[in-house]
């Protein structure tokens, strides 16, 4: 993860405010908060998960996604961050939506399904993908909607939202340094910033 | 004697008074005079007085939280023992914990029960409806009294997490973090029906002479039973309720009398909290105390805004809310995070799972009890600094003497 986290902590300019979204044990802010004196929350819904939050100092607020962001005011926030949710929500249109209304930014990453070994998983085995970033059997995982990379711009074209930056990493979460071409071939995790005017 | 105490415990307590002389002006206009305050405080203040924690008490709370007293039953220490002692989530080996009987109450403060320097008789009805500001600020003398220029913390749950809020708004500078339990931003008109209905009980018992029964050597006691068992339907929740009673019907009762008897345990039970509480309570407190809680309404001196409130308040917020609790469900606890993170303040909000209702506040629920010791272990490292050098050491002397040096 610890590469993950500088690569976010870069695309974010300092002191900023910020929101994130399914924030587990609040590594992500401890980082950004260290790094780039950023001010926040994060969003969980796992009471284990909010223990260690307010264990390590961040501030949590107890929260369940699916309801959406209600409680929070228009461009209140410079970034909401999502990291690793996004397959695991059930209204992922609505919840990219919340996040642009609440943020004047959005940063997303997701594991990529297009990875070439989730397709040959498919192609040859007939067999749903498990890769490192995908560690889940089927009938197990938390991952509802499997995406690749092509899908999700393709989404971001039609909800008009644009992409400000995009970064493809390898499943150890570093940047992908082969081709740069075919980056839904290649990456395993994609990071987006994004933006609506 | 004090061998009998379990090792958590901060054992044999003596509660102190402070007198104070200056007036205080209250919020209703008039003037207290002079007035005590009783409270109790455990373990020990450190070098930069930065360690104090104060523990505000609920409605019908006291400043006996924890401990023992001299010859009380030691089947029941103070209300929130299971929550303050040496390595217990309120940390005595870490803290300073200071409770006070809140003004207007009836367990050493003045309140109703005082005598009234004017009449020389019980101040009874006369006594001046106090609100939460009001407390607010009598406590601040207390923290002056007591050497404390900044509170580590202020906890409390229900009307003591309104306190806690309200001294972060009135006194921003001299909290550094806030923990507002089971709480509201203010009551709503369901609340304020509830506490009408438990008033005009014990306003409309025989016995209650406009408040002055104490002259006629009498006490409302079916008003105030009426009352406290009404406000114990409202602490419990339907589900926990439904575990702990069901329909089942009380010992000795094999069949419905077809009267009205009591017949069901539920009934029983809250006969049982209504008389024992007519014993230990007074009905004027607790008229003025549900006034009290009607009042609380700190957004209403900034345009019935609470995040203006909080715009002026440096404390960090911990907020918590049990799943069960109807009186001040989470829905209520949310306005107050909502308005918190408008007002860009530092808070953290969770939400228990709990069928004891309202009450949840008081039970040593393992997950509850996990999120304030992690909170308040922080709070510890911030004050007492990153080393364990502030161990807690049994003392010989019973905590009441030690801390006599810093109440003077």
């Amino acid at each position: 993860m610890r590469p993950e986290l500088e690569l976010i902590s870069d695309w974010i300019r300092p002191s900023a405010r910020v929101l994130d979204l399914g924030c587990g044990d609040g590594a992500l802010l401890a980082y950004l908060h260290e790094q780039r004196q950023v001010e926040g929350y994060g969003l969980e819904i796992d009471t284990g998960n909010i223990v260690k939050c307010i264990q390590t100092g961040v501030n949590v607020i107890h929260a369940d996604l699916e309801a959406g962001l209600e409680d929070f005011s228009d461009s209140s926030f410079d970034y909401v961050i999502m990291t690793q949710t996004l397959q695991a929500v059930r209204h992922t249109e609505r919840l990219l939506d919340e996040m642009l209304r609440v943020g004047r930014q959005g940063i997303v990453t997701f594991p990529n399904f297009g990875f070439w070994r989730c397709r040959m998983q498919i192609a040859l085995q007939g067999l749903m993908p498990v890769a490192k970033t995908l560690p889940y059997q089927w009938y197990n995982t938390p991952n509802i909607h499997l995406f690749t990379i092509r899908d999700f711009e393709k989404l971001c074209r039609r909800k008009r939202i644009d992409v400000l930056q995009r970064m493809v990493l390898d499943h150890a979460h570093r940047p992908w340094r082969g081709p740069r071409l075919w980056p839904n071939l290649f990456g395993e995790i994609a990071l987006y910033r994004l933006g609506r005017a | 004697m004090a061998a009998q105490f379990p090792p958590d415990s901060v054992g044999l307590i003596t509660p102190q008074t402070a007198p104070f002389a200056e007036p205080l002006a209250l919020d209703c206009g008039r003037m207290l005079a002079d007035y005590e305050i009783v409270y109790e405080t455990y373990g020990t203040l450190n070098a930069d007085h930065s360690n104090a924690v104060l523990i505000c008490h609920a409605l019908s709370g006291d400043h006996h939280a924890a401990g023992f007293h001299e010859g009380s039953d030691p089947s029941k220490p103070g209300w929130w023992d299971n929550c303050i002692g040496p390595g217990k989530p309120i940390d005595t080996s870490q803290f300073f914990v200071v409770c006070c009987n809140n003004l207007g109450g009836c367990k050493g403060s003045t309140g109703p029960t005082s005598i009234n320097p004017d009449s020389r008789k019980p101040y009874g009805p006369d006594f001046p409806i106090v609100t939460v500001k009001d407390w607010v600020r009598s406590q601040a003398r207390l923290a002056d009294r007591l050497g404390i220029q900044q509170w580590a913390a202020i906890i409390g749950g229900s009307l003591g997490g309104m306190q806690a809020m309200q001294w972060a708004i009135t006194f921003p500078e001299r909290i550094r973090h806030a923990l507002v339990i089971a709480a509201a931003p203010r009551l709503s008109a369901q609340n304020i029906a509830f506490n009408e209905v438990a008033r005009q009980a014990i306003l409309s018992d025989p016995d209650f002479h406009h408040g002055h029964y104490y002259e006629f050597g009498v006490l409302p006691r079916r008003g105030l039973m009426i009352a406290r068992m009404l406000g114990h339907i409202t602490y419990l929740s339907d589900e926990g309720m439904r575990a702990k009673f069901g329909r089942e019907l009380r010992q000795g009762t094999p069949n419905f009398n077809f009267n009205f008897d009591t017949e069901f345990q539920v009934e029983s039970y809250l006969r049982h909290q209504g008389k024992a509480f007519v014993d230990r309570f007074d009905a004027n407190t607790y008229l003025l105390m549900t006034k009290t809680l009607d009042y609380f309404d700190p957004a209403a001196d900034f345009d019935q805004d609470l995040s203006v409130a909080f715009h002026r308040a440096q404390a960090r917020f911990l907020i918590i809310a049990f799943t069960s609790d109807w009186r001040f469900s989470p829905a209520r606890s949310r306005e107050i995070v909502r308005a918190l993170v408008r007002a860009n303040r530092e808070v953290s909000y969770a939400e228990i799972t709990s069928e004891y209702g309202h009450d949840a506040f008081l039970m040593p629920i393992p997950l509850y009890h996990d999120m304030l010791r992690g909170y308040l272990t922080r709070v510890a490292r911030e004050v007492n600094g990153p080393e364990e050098a502030f161990s807690y050491e049994a003392s010989p002397l019973p905590h009441s003497t030690e801390i006599h040096a810093h109440a003077s």
